[in-house]
């Protein structure tokens, strides 16, 4: 495969994430805050994420694992993802958390957990796509070639 | 015969007679001793008597006389000279003292016969006033059963009670035969028996007003004694020869409401009376006496006072409960207005955000768009997605706008602008219709018109635009022209706006601009309502316009709070019409024109912030790296920090901003900007504090302006957002985003 035509791959990749409500506009304010002086800003961002993520993964779990579940906990643990979720842009993310926040408010232990569920596989997904998106740009570069600037024409 | 010094008697002794006489004397002499030992018992026993001396006198005259009677039973036979000396001497002392009694008492007779008249007079006396206490008696009973009367009158409000109790009541004091109370019907008539005493159910007896026994009774407010075969007295059939009782009539005064003026009290010539009739018993040969009189007129005087209590009391009633209707009313409708205001408030709650976010996506990646490699036709289109896209923003925000208006919370946001450019750009958006209507736009500046002020451009311009856009919409063929110079004090005293005293100081001048047009005018009567919503001028000129009114009524708004006026002036229909405004603005402190551009550019200046030392807080380590990322690329030099005690340890003069993620758990970034204030007591060496936050209520707002930062700003954060707020932070050292 071309450089060419990995970059068109990467594109509709991208375009793809957006249409699907995966990633949002702020992801691409992170993209735009990358250049020569901070070549690797979005990667760096994006695994400061996934470990946050998973660290808070472990902690709602066990929170909500508890006999008498400490809903404040829980609370800020949700409130702590969402902005991270939204600091780069995860959109579904971050609104499977708005949703938990919601059920905390109302102590409702059935629904946090099912939130957790949903919110645990939207941050898998997110995660999958974003590796995948990361490993194209680095065929990319190894070929020789630049990471194309997203053209949106919807 | 031996003679002896016997006196013989005149007489011969005659032995009868002599007899009888001795007998006499006798008795008159123990009858004359008795009377004075009488006299002295009796006179001793009542110690009232007041002649003692008398009595002593009169006692001694008769025991003289009896004495001397005594003497004289001696004296029929022979008797010795000494019994004869004896009797000679009581004889003289008895007329001694008799002389001295009939002297005496010809004083003293007069004085008892007046003690006796004296005495009569005294029981006359007594027995007057025994008749004048009989009669005050009579009195305090009347007046007890007036009191009564009335108490028993007045004890109650409603009105029928009233007038039965009153029938009663005098029935039962008066021992009346039959009481009637006449009443003037409604049209005034006729006078109607309504109540009676001893009939149950007085059938509707009717009798004019105008006779003259009752129009005798109504001129008097004294109680009349008429006949008892008038009219208004035969209540019951004649049956049998009886003599009817005397009747008396008084007349009731019937006040009303409106009798009463409040300096002014009511003339007895009120007009409407009732008829009270009373009738003693048949046969009882009573008669009406003066107090029982009396007694009736002083009852006829307090029915009255009690019947206008009633009345009023009825009326007052009748009103309290019409205001109470009204009240429920009234909160009826206001709650169903706050209702409405709550709902409307929603759905521009809601509108306003679901209409934002899609716009907001629209401009925000079309102005990332721009800043891509395009090509040129790529990049017209480009901008002119973004020009539409701002105006319907712009259409958007003023709908918020006048709704916002409407509640009094618009609030202007001023900044400096240039105002040339301002006139500039509306001529430029003009000029394209103008030209396909062939009208000439003039504008003219005055050369006394500064190049920047300080006001709210936005608004300033939309304004300009409405009114120009109505003098072209308006006009067919001709010109437009548009003036704008400084008013002066001496133009600014319009006589059409005489409330309207602005007066011009050193850091604000009042900027004026007409728009004349010669399009079809607006008639005299018509102005005033040019500027009242919706209102549409119907003349046939406008038939082919379209677009609902709103437009002036917005803009007055807007001069308002620029605290100016607005109107227009015409000579009539067809001959064309002046809009002129005038408008307050400041005078920028500084003029240095690199940094005065508040328009939001899509490519503006690079701004470079180049070794800007800022803070930036946040426990969130992502969004911390974003917005390090962001400052890095503005080309400052970022510190960051994961707690508020570390940012407290690392903060100093050097950094100009700090900004801070307030989020909800917690009250860190609060305690944060109030020990910041702590650290920094001087304004100039404080860092700026910038609250990062994703909450869009005022409550975060006002927190943030309570704990004294300097500026919130919404997440997410675009660059271009950074760049606009790190300008105006620097620039003004505050910033309130409109949340």
């Amino acid at each position: 495969m071309d450089v060419g035509q990995m970059q068109r791959r990467l594109l509709d990749y991208t375009k793809s994430l957006f249409m699907e409500g995966v990633l949002d506009g702020q992801f691409l304010q992170l993209q735009q805050l990358q250049d020569e002086s901070n070549p690797d800003f979005v990667v760096e961002v994006v695994s400061l994420f996934f470990e946050d993520s998973e660290r808070l993964l472990n902690d709602l779990t066990r929170a909500l694992d508890q006999p008498n579940v400490d809903f404040k906990t829980v609370d800020s643990h949700v409130h702590q993802w969402k902005g991270s979720s939204s600091s780069i842009g995860a959109s579904r993310v971050k609104n499977g958390c708005i949703a938990f926040r919601n059920f905390c408010e109302e102590q409702n232990i059935e629904a946090c957990l099912r939130c957790l569920q949903q919110v645990k596989q939207e941050y898998y997904l997110v995660k999958n796509k974003l590796e995948t998106l990361f490993r194209m740009e680095q065929q990319i570069v190894a070929a020789g070639g630049s990471i194309p600037i997203l053209e949106l024409s919807f | 015969m031996e003679s002896c010094n016997c006196i013989e008697p005149q007489w011969p002794a005659d032995e009868l007679l002599m007899k009888y006489q001795y007998i006499s004397d006798f008795f008159i002499a123990l009858a004359y001793f008795s009377i004075p030992l009488e006299l002295i018992y009796f006179v001793k026993k009542s110690a009232v008597f007041p002649y003692r001396w008398v009595l002593v006198q009169f006692g001694a005259f008769i025991v003289l006389c009896g004495a001397t009677h005594l003497i004289n039973l001696w004296t029929f036979s022979m008797h010795s000279r000494t019994v004869a000396i004896v009797m000679t001497t009581s004889k003289v002392l008895t007329a001694v003292v008799s002389c001295a009694t009939a002297l005496m008492l010809v004083h003293i007779i007069p004085d008892l016969l007046s003690v006796k008249t004296r005495e009569l007079f005294l029981k006359n006396k007594a027995a007057e006033l025994d008749r004048e206490m009989g009669l005050i008696r009579t009195q305090e009973e009347t007046g007890r059963h007036v009191r009564m009367l009335t108490h028993e009158i007045r004890s109650t409000l409603d009105r029928h009670t009233i007038l039965k109790t009153t029938l009663v009541e005098l029935g039962r004091t008066l021992a009346l035969e039959e009481c009637a109370l006449w009443m003037p019907t409604r049209t005034g008539l006729e006078l109607q028996l309504s109540y009676t005493l001893r009939q149950q159910n007085p059938v509707g007896y009717t009798v004019p007003i105008q006779l003259p026994v009752i129009s005798q009774v109504f001129t008097s407010n004294h109680a009349v004694k008429i006949s008892p075969n008038c009219p208004v007295a035969r209540l019951r059939p004649l049956a049998g020869k009886y003599m009817p009782g005397e009747v008396v009539a008084v007349r009731v005064p019937l006040l009303h409401l409106s009798n009463f003026q409040i300096n002014d009290w009511p003339e007895l010539s009120t007009k409407r009376y009732a008829l009270m009739v009373l009738m003693l018993p048949s046969d009882s040969a009573r008669q009406w006496h003066v107090h029982e009189l009396e007694l009736v007129e002083v009852v006829a005087d307090q029915v009255a006072v009690a019947l206008s209590h009633a009345a009023i009391l009825e009326e007052s009633m009748r009103a309290r409960d019409l205001l109470m209707d009204q009240n429920i009313a009234l909160d009826v409708a206001r709650r169903e207005a706050e209702t409405a205001i709550r709902a409307r408030n929603d759905f521009l709650a809601v509108m306003n955000h679901e209409m934002r976010t899609p716009m907001h996506a629209i401009i925000a990646l079309s102005s990332l768009l721009q800043e891509t490699e395009l090509t040129p036709e790529q990049r017209l289109m480009v901008e002119t997605i973004l020009k539409s896209s701002n105006l319907l923003a712009t259409l958007i925000n003023d709908v918020l706008d006048l709704s916002r208006l409407e509640d009094g919370s618009l609030q202007l946001q001023l900044g400096t602008f240039n105002l040339h450019a301002v006139f500039k750009e509306v001529l430029n958006l003009i000029k394209p219709i103008a030209s396909v209507k062939k009208l000439l736009v003039a504008l003219n500046l005055a050369p006394d018109l500064p190049e920047y002020a300080v006001g709210d451009e936005k608004r300033l311009m939309q304004t300009l635009l409405n009114v120009v856009g109505n003098a072209v919409k308006f006009t067919k063929e001709g010109n437009i022209s548009i003036t704008a110079f400084v008013a002066k004090s001496e133009s600014l005293r319009d006589s059409r706006a005489p409330e309207f005293f602005p007066v011009p100081s050193d850091s604000h001048f009042y900027l004026r601009v007409q728009v004349k047009d010669s399009g079809s005018g607006i008639s005299p009567q018509d102005i005033p309502k040019s500027f009242t919503k919706f209102a549409q001028n119907q003349s046939i000129a406008t038939r082919n316009s379209n677009g609902s009114g709103l437009g002036l009524a917005i803009c007055k708004r807007f001069v308002n709070l620029m605290e100016g006026h607005i109107w227009i002036e015409s000579e009539g229909l067809g001959k064309g019409c002046t809009a002129i405004f005038i408008v307050k603005l400041g005078i920028p402190e500084s003029l240095n024109e690199s940094k005065l551009s508040f328009m939001p550019k899509m490519s503006g200046p690079q701004t470079n912030f180049t070794g800007l030392k800022v803070v930036v807080m946040d426990d969130n380590g992502v969004s911390r790296s974003v917005t390090k990322g962001l400052l890095v690329h503005l080309g400052c030099d970022v510190m960051t920090v994961g707690s508020s005690e570390e940012c407290l340890r690392v903060v100093s003069q050097e950094h100009k901003v700090v900004f801070m993620d307030v989020g909800l758990p917690g009250m860190d970034g609060y305690d944060l900007a109030i020990h910041i204030h702590q650290k920094f007591t001087r304004r100039h060496e404080r860092p700026l504090i910038v609250a990062l936050t994703g909450n869009t209520d005022k409550v975060t707002k006002e927190n943030c302006m309570r704990v004294g930062m300097d500026g919130v700003i919404l997440k997410p954060v675009s660059l271009e957002k950074m760049r606009s707020v790190l300008l105006d932070l620097l620039e003004h050292r505050v910033l309130f985003e409109a949340i």
